[in-house]
């Protein structure tokens, strides 16, 4: 399959704010670095301001003065969208219905002056990379979502952009045509070599797709890092809850152990002066009593099929998650013993 | 007959009998009527045989066209930018634009003198201002201001409606393309507001087409179709001739109005 040769773009926010007319504070002055190439992906909770700092690079929205934002180095801020040459995706596809698949992948050429005959051989070769060579000639109130949603890729791409920055282009489709045009996005950002950012309040999907993961909350960055170190390394407490399901339990770091109500886990590396520790559900097995770190009592048990997901009280918090083999039954009120993987224990 | 479809024949009996007596019938009569004269059905030949008439119908097409055209070029800036930008006093300023709703074309008429006739307003400025007077409420030019006033608060409301509909992100999408600002315009603004430019027009049109009292009130050397058929009418007692003329103004309306429609390539069931 053809690809283009692109030059990726390094783009750069510094000291990006927003406050809107209405005066609300939908962003905090922000520093962002994105590497030439580089997936990025912002992820936060609803209104968190994944979707205002995505329309500031792109140019849909003037940062607050003192704001800048760089293409390569070069001072953009005052350049209107239609100048910055990035490719948009949007949740709502946002095709022109007025014209047909094709003639919507050709628009950016044509408003560019391009010749026909070249306008056609690109529309022909982008319907080739989304595969949907069919759809062509088809209005765009005869598409479903899914194939929406590669027009409108198609249609961002046809221009050779410079960067391509994606508003939650899935949360549209059903679950299943999500994870199959995630894999399909995946792979093609990685053949492209395109700059991308991607937002989404999905994780998984953060997770799979970025280099690097940006999680917001607030209009403030909480965290940017690969997606292992945002999930082992937490920076934040808001971080570490919003991120998969997080284990906490108070206690005190003594010797090596952290010594609990429920029992003491051995942890060498505990900072000093550490009162809790957190762990994710993996890091925990279920264990005879006699070789258990704590003890607790189960007070809910889901069976998941491949596996079962127990609720554990061990103390006066939040009970504990613990994922375990479905070999065997648990019953409400079961006191259960618990050993949990030393490299799995983190402070905050 | 299934009994489904005798049910639903059933059904649809009262408004087959409603639009026969109502629509129908009194249409038929008003043909008949056009045909009881002394030329008979001949009189329909008329319209385009007589200068004096072919030549009436003529101007009102032309009047009811540039108003229509000027009216959806007035209303659709007009009620896109009121849509788009929220500025104080905007909701003020829509309420006004379509206070004339209520005004009756007589009142129009009224105005269009009071602003542009012998003592009006425009002629007092234009005599201060070179010692001429400027008189215009008595031709075709007070009439088409006449009817352009009477017919933006018809339409600048369903333009707004449409412009409120219409997706941003359409937009952004094309100026992320790289469209200009007037390519998005033409490309997505103009296409968006589609349907309710032919749905206003349609009733600007035929609004235009039949709109007789601004031209009665004006009327002096401006001969539109209403006015002849009521001239004809009223005072030469031509029954027959005044209902041939009727016939004519609401087929060639309507006949305009569907070739409109079928151009645009739109379904749009615009109002006669
Ligand atoms: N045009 C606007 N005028 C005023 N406030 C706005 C505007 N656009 C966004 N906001 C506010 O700015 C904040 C951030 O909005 P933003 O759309 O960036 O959130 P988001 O992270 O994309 O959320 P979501 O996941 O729901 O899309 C929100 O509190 C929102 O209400
Ligand atoms: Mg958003």
């Amino acid at each position: 399959m053809m690809t283009d040769p692109v030059q990726p773009l390094a783009i750069a926010l510094s000291r990006c704010g927003k406050t809107f007319a209405d005066g609300t504070r939908a962003l905090e002055p922000l520093d962002l670095e994105i590497k030439a190439g580089e997936t990025v992906v912002f992820l936060g909770p609803s209104g968190c301001g994944k979707t205002t700092t995505l329309r500031i690079i792109a140019g849909l929205e003037d940062p607050d003065a003192g704001g800048r934002v760089l293409f390569d180095g070069v001072d953009v801020t005052a350049q209107p969208i239609e100048q910055r040459n990035v490719g948009m995706v949007f949740q709502s596809y946002a095709l022109f219905p007025n014209m047909t698949v094709a003639e919507n992948i050709g628009y950016g050429l044509r408003v560019r002056r391009a010749k026909k005959p070249a306008i056609a051989a690109r529309v022909d070769e982008m319907l080739g990379m989304m595969r949907i060579e069919p759809l062509a000639d088809r209005r765009i109130d005869q598409l479903s979502g899914g194939q929406r949603q590669r027009v409108a890729l198609a249609r961002a791409l046809a221009v050779r952009p410079r960067a391509l920055l994606l508003d939650e282009p899935l949360t549209a489709l059903d679950a299943k045509l999500r994870d199959a045009l995630r894999l399909e996005i995946d792979e093609l950002l990685r053949r492209l070599g395109i700059t991308a950012i991607y937002v989404t309040h999905d994780q998984a999907e953060a997770m799979a797709l970025g280099d690097r993961i940006a999680v917001m909350d607030h209009g403030k960055m909480a965290q940017i890092g690969p997606p292992r170190e945002i999930y082992r390394r937490p920076a934040t407490r808001f971080v570490a809850d919003f991120i998969g399901t997080m284990n906490r339990i108070s206690g005190v770091a003594r010797g090596g152990v952290f010594v609990t109500d429920a029992g003491a886990v051995p942890w060498l590396e505990a900072p000093p002066g550490t009162t809790e520790a957190l762990f994710r559900p993996e890091d925990v097995t279920v264990v005879d009593e006699g070789q258990a770190h704590l003890k607790g009592s189960v007070v809910a048990a889901f069976f998941l099929g491949d596996r079962t997901r127990l609720f554990v009280k061990v103390d006066a918090n939040k009970p504990l998650v613990v994922e375990t083999d479905a070999r065997r039954d648990y019953a409400h009120g079961e006191t259960v013993g618990l050993r949990i993987d030393p490299r799995g224990l983190m402070a905050l | 007959m299934s009994r489904e479809s005798a049910r639903l024949f059933a059904l649809l009996l009262p408004a087959g009998v409603f639009f026969l007596a109502f629509f129908l019938l009194p249409l038929a009569r008003l043909f008949a009527i056009g045909g009881s004269g002394k030329e008979g059905f001949a009189a329909y030949a008329a319209i385009v045989s007589d200068a004096n008439y072919f030549s009436s119908l003529m101007s009102t097409l032309a009047l009811a066209a540039m108003t229509t055209i000027t009216t959806l070029v007035i209303s659709g800036i007009s009620g896109v930018f009121l849509q788009r930008h929220k500025f104080p006093g905007n909701a003020l300023l829509v309420s006004m634009l379509t206070f004339p709703l209520a005004f009756p074309g007589v009142v129009i008429g009224f105005m269009v003198i009071m602003l542009s006739g012998r003592q009006g307003l425009i002629g007092d400025i234009a005599m201060y201002l070179t010692g001429e007077k400027i008189v215009f409420a008595y031709s075709m030019a007070g009439l088409f201001m006449g009817y352009v006033y009477f017919s933006v608060p018809r339409t600048i409301l369903t333009i707004m409606a449409a412009a409120e509909k219409l997706d941003p992100r359409i937009e952004e999408a094309a100026r992320s393309l790289g469209a200009s600002t007037w390519r998005v315009v033409f490309d997505v603004i103009l296409p968006g507001l589609k349907p309710a430019f032919i749905a206003a027009g349609a009733i600007c049109f035929a609004t235009a087409m039949g709109a007789f009292g601004t031209a009665f009130t004006l009327a002096t050397r401006i001969n539109v179709l209403p006015m002849v058929i009521y001239t004809e009418f009223t005072l030469q007692a031509n029954m027959a001739m005044a209902a041939a003329l009727s016939f004519v103004l609401g087929a060639v309306t309507w006949l305009v109005l569907a070739i409109a429609r079928t151009a645009a390539g739109s379904t749009v069931a615009a109002a006669g």
